[in-house]
């Protein structure tokens, strides 16, 4: 059976390195796999999307409207922005985290201070994290990317696989223990 | 050994193993890994090109010399290399010659959802289209062979969800294949018209065999299901139809895609009950099946506009039960594209937004982006280089019209190279009074840091002569009174700038130098740098929001600067009246 992620948030979070982590990481551990992104224009502050399929043959990279068996919001408004991606019963993964779009910044149009409690209203799965509190705890925001992921890995039920030798294939030396913690912080929250 | 691999990364696999000796390209989403993945292996050599005309025409040449070449471009430069395109497909090849084309359909990131199949029949070469990351390296090496076989260009069409989404490919060794002898032959390679009168009828002989070849193919094959339903498709519309149909259907699934195999067709059309086509955009296929006299459900129920994917085809073509889809009850704000913070154009974008009178014809670049709220900066964007061109032609119709408009043009640097010097020579030449803003960032921007003529580096990493922005705008014609070179982080600078070029009454330039916020060394400089506002002296008067500037918001009462986010660029203290806002940091 097919399984859908599909990864949103806003250009600059990190969202295209957890996805290749957990593409990679799916690969090593014999599934097939399609990863989909978009680059260029969208990427200059945008909404920002990837989509990984895998099982036992995946053919089409891409995700339709209420497919997505867990969707991992790195940003809380990019969550209720995609929610029509999710199927009936599946997981949602939020950041409790906030980015000010431009219209939002200029006074535009308003950010919506409920979107949290709005989603657990409708949707019987929602696992909330500050993943950003999480990695600066551990001593990088930057990291939250690898936080989010580990919550993800465990919402999907893989968090028995060897993670930390998936992030040693993929990282640089240097970046490897802070991200392992990441990923472990994730798998235990 | 196997591989996760993007479709841009395995055509450039393929394009190494299948000995290709030179490669050539202009950066343009979503086709731009394929040059930057091609750099990285050795035994070929590989450059960015000015444009995709002079891209094709290198890889022509080097075809011409004996090399297995690649050229490779977004849909849109295609237009642009058209002119070598449709006399190449006269004069064949002598390595192989294979033209990428990424097309973009949804339109992520381009101006136009062209669809470039349909440029195989109009130039008369051969066309193939893979569907996935696997069949991109595989298909690229059929590619040269069934260019050097038949003595044609190919035109190898792949869409974003090719060129962007990754798959698992089993590597293989390259084939050195050297580069072949050359021979001086007038009659193929020099196309005056009465070799090209000959050619034109080779054209069509090659055309013919090709389409036998098309019928037995091993890039065209049938997948045998269930045969109340026969699908024919082709790139990635074949992933989503097997993904809703699965063996519920056959699948004439094809990779050679002009000429399209006829016989083959026929003859599936005939075993299964009811033929559906399945394609994104343009009904290509549908159009030369209905032509064989095929009956056929295409475009009536599948649209033409936008990206495909398996829900659109599932809800045209089955019945299937409506899912439930969840929505929550909040009005989500939207998310546009911005320039980012500390980004160079903001400075002379805020100071041209002061002139209500100024009509702002823009190009394609991080500079479009210039458009948005609150900056408002662009009347026109159409293509790359018509920043300058289509301002002339504004100038001149407001002209004709008795009306007072102020032109302003603006392009980046590497835009500048494409195809912007020619606006400007007309500029000149036919005495237009407009001003083109040159942005110079010292990179390709939106496509991700690509070198280019001004920056001093090939795509080998090599160092290269640096062609000078200012030099050439002089030597065009361009009055040295009339250009300015300007710090775009500097606002009295360029606000001086852009008030003289707006009372100039001749052809003026104004230069921005300034990097790239986000080019790595430029990030590492002014890591430490970043502007902090004194609550005490700010009196919300939001002079400095109205810049722009990502990282500068009114949260909870107070105009707030996001230090993470922001390098230090001072518009917004040079904005501020109160004197409110203090870089610190080194």
């Amino acid at each position: 059976m097919t399984k859908s992620i599909l990864f949103v948030g806003v250009g600059g979070q990190g969202i295209i390195l957890a996805s290749k982590i957990l593409t990679e990481g799916l690969v090593k551990f014999g599934y097939d796999v399609k990863m989909s992104e978009v680059h260029g224009m969208a990427q200059r502050g945008g909404s920002v999307t990837t989509q990984v399929r895998f099982g036992e043959k995946v053919y089409s990279p891409l995700i339709g409207y209420g497919e997505a068996d867990v969707l991992v919001a790195f940003e809380k408004v990019e969550a209720a922005r995609w929610t029509n991606y999710l199927k009936e019963g599946g997981t949602m993964v939020i950041n409790d985290y906030e980015i000010y779009s431009l219209p939002v910044l200029i006074g535009k149009e308003e950010y919506p201070q409920d979107v949290i409690e709005k989603i657990s209203d409708k949707i019987e799965h929602v696992k909330v994290f500050k993943a950003a509190e999480i990695a600066e705890s551990l001593g990088n925001i930057k990291v939250q990317n690898i936080v989010l992921l580990g919550a993800l890995i465990k919402a999907l039920g893989l968090e028995n696989l060897d993670w930390a030798s998936v992030i040693k294939d993929v990282l640089p030396e240097k970046m490897h223990e802070i991200n392992i913690k990441a990923i472990e912080a994730g798998m235990n929250i | 050994m196997k591989k996760m691999m993007s479709g841009n990364e395995a055509i450039a696999r393929g394009a190494y193993e299948a000995g290709c000796t030179v490669a050539a390209a202009y950066p343009g989403t979503p086709s731009t890994e394929i040059l930057e993945n091609i750099a990285t292996y050795k035994g070929i050599y590989s450059e960015w090109a000015p444009n995709e005309k002079v891209a094709m025409e290198v890889a022509c040449g080097a075809s011409i010399a004996g090399s297995r070449s690649l050229c490779a471009m977004k849909h849109v430069g295609v237009n642009v290399a058209a002119d070598p395109l449709f006399t190449i497909a006269y004069e064949g090849v002598n390595g192989g010659l294979i033209m990428v084309s990424a097309d973009d359909p949804g339109m992520h990131s381009s101006q136009n959802e062209q669809d470039n199949r349909l440029f195989a029949p109009h130039a008369k070469v051969a066309m193939i289209e893979p569907s996935d990351s696997q069949e991109a390296k595989d298909f690229i090496k059929a590619a040269f062979e069934i260019s050097e076989k038949f003595d044609t260009a190919i035109l190898f069409r792949v869409t974003t969800r090719i060129c962007h989404s990754k798959g698992l490919v089993e590597l293989n060794e390259r084939e050195e294949v050297g580069v072949k002898e050359y021979k001086k032959d007038v009659k193929k390679y020099v196309m005056i018209p009465g070799h090209a009168r000959i050619k034109h009828y080779e054209v069509e002989e090659r055309l013919a065999k090709l389409q036998e070849y098309s019928n037995n193919c091993p890039l065209n094959r049938i997948e045998w299901g269930d045969k109340k339903i026969g699908i024919i498709t082709s790139g990635i519309s074949y992933q989503y139809a097997k993904e809703v149909f699965g063996d519920k259907a056959s699948y004439l699934k094809i990779g050679l895609s002009y000429p399209l195999p006829d016989k083959m067709i026929k003859k599936f059309a005939k075993t299964v009950d009811k033929v559906y086509v399945i394609e994104e955009n343009e009904p290509y296929l549908e159009n030369f099946v209905k032509a064989l006299g095929i009956e056929c459900i295409g475009k009536e129920f599948i649209p033409v506009c936008g990206e495909l994917n398996p829900d659109i085809i599932r809800r045209a073509l089955t019945k299937t039960e409506e899912k439930k889809l969840y929505s929550i009850d909040v009005k989500v704000p939207s998310r546009p594209p911005v320039l980012c913070p500390g980004c160079p154009h903001r400075g002379i974008f805020y100071a041209v937004s002061k002139y209500k009178d100024v009509i702002a014809t823009s190009d394609i670049g991080c500079y479009t982006l210039g458009m948005m709220e609150p900056l408002n900066v662009a009347d026109t964007v159409i293509c790359m280089g018509a920043g300058f061109s289509a301002g002339i032609g504004f100038q001149k119709a407001a002209m004709m019209g008795g009306r007072k408009d102020k032109i302003f043009g603006f392009m980046g640097d590497s835009t500048f190279f494409h195809s912007g010097i020619t606006g400007l020579i007309d500029a000149v030449y036919n005495n237009s009074p407009m001003v083109a803003v040159i942005l110079d960032n010292s990179i390709t921007a939106m496509t991700g840091h690509q070198e280019n003529p001004g920056t001093g580096k090939t795509l080998m990493g090599e160092v290269a002569q640096v062609v000078d922005i200012e030099k050439i705008v002089k030597a065009v014609g361009i009055k040295e009174e009339n250009i300015r070179i300007v710090d775009p982080y500097n606002l009295e600078q360029t606000e001086k700038a852009v008030k003289e070029a707006h009372e100039a009454t001749e052809p003026f330039v104004i230069i921005t130098k300034q990097p790239c916020a986000l080019i790595k060394e430029v990030l590492k400089k002014r890591a430490g740098l970043h502007c902090k506002i004194d609550q005490d002296k700010c009196k919300k008067c939001k002079a400095c929001i109205r810049t722009g500037c990502p990282a500068i918001a009114y949260k909870n009462g107070q105009v707030v600067i996001e230090k993470s986010m922001c390098n230090g660029c001072t518009l917004c203290k040079q904005v501020c009246k109160f004197d409110a806002i203090e870089r610190v940091g080194e």
